[in-house]
């Protein structure tokens, strides 16, 4: 993980790091807090805790999304702090819809300028946003649209179950909007929970999201999603997203818990060991094995 | 506010979580938000509308959770479920397609056509209180058939004038609103710890049609910012059965998560 961002996270870039409730990469966001990258522009479509974190770590000058909180708890304080009071400094918000952020991204895959959905009709966003922007169809001038520009990130982090060597990756849960991220982006880091050999992921192909073509780097980090989950892995810990309510209310507690979890740690192994395996093991799912599909063989 | 007559036996949660499961009678498929409509769905899904497909924006179609979900994102939705996509197809070939029958929304102001502000207090290049943003609303207010919205009442929410329209409800024109051709047509129902409400067909304001029990029109009028528009035959919202408690209490929320 400390090459890997070394290596392809730079000061000013536009980073994603993306997973939707599940499969949200907080060691990432730890490591990139830890070596102090500046003036980051932060994409994601659901800026929670991870970025209250490296927003208030003071990484990032811009935030780009379509809705920020902490799920099922509240507010992020220290997004809020720079935003309401410009504490202690401002940051630059450019904000979407959900079908807004994911249609950015899927133009940005598909290496198009924009992506035309019908939504923002009658709202004040684009009225906030100058780049959401109507459009009538050229095949039905009574038909009109809005479109959105493509997102190209710099680089795109995304967290996945299993991964071979060369980075062709398989997820399976709550697929958010992983493969569009990766595949817009010009620098791709995938971390999985376990590096697999190919063969395991040539036995199920439909599962693979994103083919390694696109990956520059493959990193194995158990645990790397904490306190976001792993389907099949480890649960959401909900008490840790309660418990980061109380700690981001002062930036004091902010400063300190980031004193002791980041910079206090040389790296996530650490973070892992730290909590124990009491904890790991709470957050263990009984399993649920999924049936097995015949792909047939033709030899 | 003055207290219901008799002792209730329920929270004001659970009489809101009850009377919004019931609008839900007969209902396919439904977008479920965060918070209560997620227990509301899922009483339900038990009573009222055994056939419900609960369809969460974070690509879940058909959830069958196992335990009450905390999140929008919770495992729970993913094991077991009909159908996971990736939330590009969620959005445009379930909820733009027009498949979505109903959705729940809310927000942090509402006024009288049903218009929400999820955004900002204040002005938005420097707003009072910044608050979390769309999300899926302003889609899902245009393409769901119909908007339910759950939200407490209170002077600062139920407002005269929205500080930032996020998702638009009624524009107060019926002809405008039937020119628009969307999927959607808006929000029908608003349940609130005071009382609930349907949207006038001809006006497309909010109207009371029913007072929670001991709740009175002082009560309406002290929180919310205009002069309520009201049903000629205002009725009581019905308390929760003892059915319906058992589920919430025993079955959906037995650590009372949602209830309190």
């Amino acid at each position: 993980m400390q090459d890997a961002v070394r290596d392809l996270v730079r000061d000013g870039d536009t980073v994603a790091i993306e997973g939707f409730t599940h499969l949200i990469c907080f060691a990432a966001g730890h490591e990139i807090i830890r070596q102090r990258r500046r003036d980051l522009t932060l994409a994601r479509m659901t800026p929670d805790v991870i970025y209250d974190q490296m927003i208030g770590a003071g990484v990032a000058s811009k935030l780009i999304f379509s809705w920020m909180g902490n799920p099922g708890v509240g507010n992020l304080h220290a997004v809020r702090r720079r935003v309401e009071k410009a504490d202690p400094a401002p940051l630059e918000l450019e904000e979407y819809s959900h079908f807004g952020m994911v249609s950015r991204y899927m133009a940005g895959a598909a290496r198009l300028p924009f992506f035309p959905i019908r939504s923002y009709y009658e709202s004040d966003i684009p009225r906030v946003n100058p780049k959401i922007v109507p459009m009538t169809s050229p095949y039905d001038p009574d038909d009109e649209v809005y479109v959105v520009p493509a997102l190209r990130p710099d680089v795109s982090i995304v967290h996945a179950q299993r991964a071979d060597a060369d980075g062709d990756t398989q997820i399976w849960g709550l697929l958010g909007c992983q493969k569009e991220a990766a595949l817009a982006a010009d620098r791709v880091i995938v971390v999985v929970e376990e590096v697999v050999p190919e063969a395991v992921i040539r036995r199920d192909p439909n599962r693979t999201v994103i083919p390694g073509a696109v990956v520059d780097a493959v990193v194995e980090e158990p645990f790397a999603c904490h306190p976001s989950f792993t389907q099949g892995y480890y649960d959401r810990d909900n008490a840790f997203y309660l418990e980061w309510d109380r700690i981001a209310k002062d930036p004091a507690t902010l400063d300190a818990w980031l004193a002791e979890w980041v910079h206090g740690l040389a790296n996530h192994r650490e973070y892992v060991e730290k909590f124990g395996d009491a904890h790991w093991d709470r957050l263990r799912p009984e399993p649920a094995l999924s049936g097995e599909v015949d792909y047939g063989r033709y030899a | 506010m003055s207290e219901p007559a008799a002792g209730p036996g329920y929270s004001k949660n659970e009489l809101m979580i009850a009377a919004s499961a019931r609008l839900l009678g007969g209902a396919r498929n439904c977008f479920v938000g965060v918070g209560l409509p997620n227990i509301v769905c899922n009483l339900a899904q038990h009573t009222v509308a055994p056939e419900l497909q609960l369809i969460y924006e974070s690509g879940v179609y058909g959830a069958r959770p196992e335990r009450l979900p905390l999140s929008i994102g919770d495992p729970t939705l993913a094991t077991g479920a009909t159908a996971i996509t990736s939330m590009y197809e969620l959005f445009a070939y379930y909820l733009q397609r027009g498949l979505v029958d109903v959705a729940f929304l809310g927000g942090a102001q509402i006024d009288r056509h049903g218009n929400l502000n999820t955004t900002v207090i204040g002005d938005y290049e420097h707003p009072t209180v910044r608050l979390p943003g769309s999300g899926g609303a302003c889609e899902i207010a245009i393409h769901a058939k119909r908007i339910l919205v759950i939200m407490r009442q209170a002077p600062r929410s139920f407002v005269d004038r929205i500080d930032f329209r996020t998702s638009p409800g009624h524009s107060g024109d019926p002809a405008h609103d039937a020119a628009r051709g969307w999927t959607g047509n808006g929000p029908t129902d608003v349940v609130t710890d005071l009382g609930t409400y349907v949207f006038d067909a001809a006006t497309g304001e909010m109207t009371l049609v029913t007072l929670h029990p001991g709740v009175t029109m002082e009560d309406i009028r002290a929180n919310m910012g205009w002069e309520p528009r009201v049903a000629d035959d205002v009725g009581q919202t019905p308390s929760p059965s003892a059915e319906e408690m058992r589920l919430i209490r025993d079955v959906l929320d037995p650590q009372g998560i949602y209830t309190r």
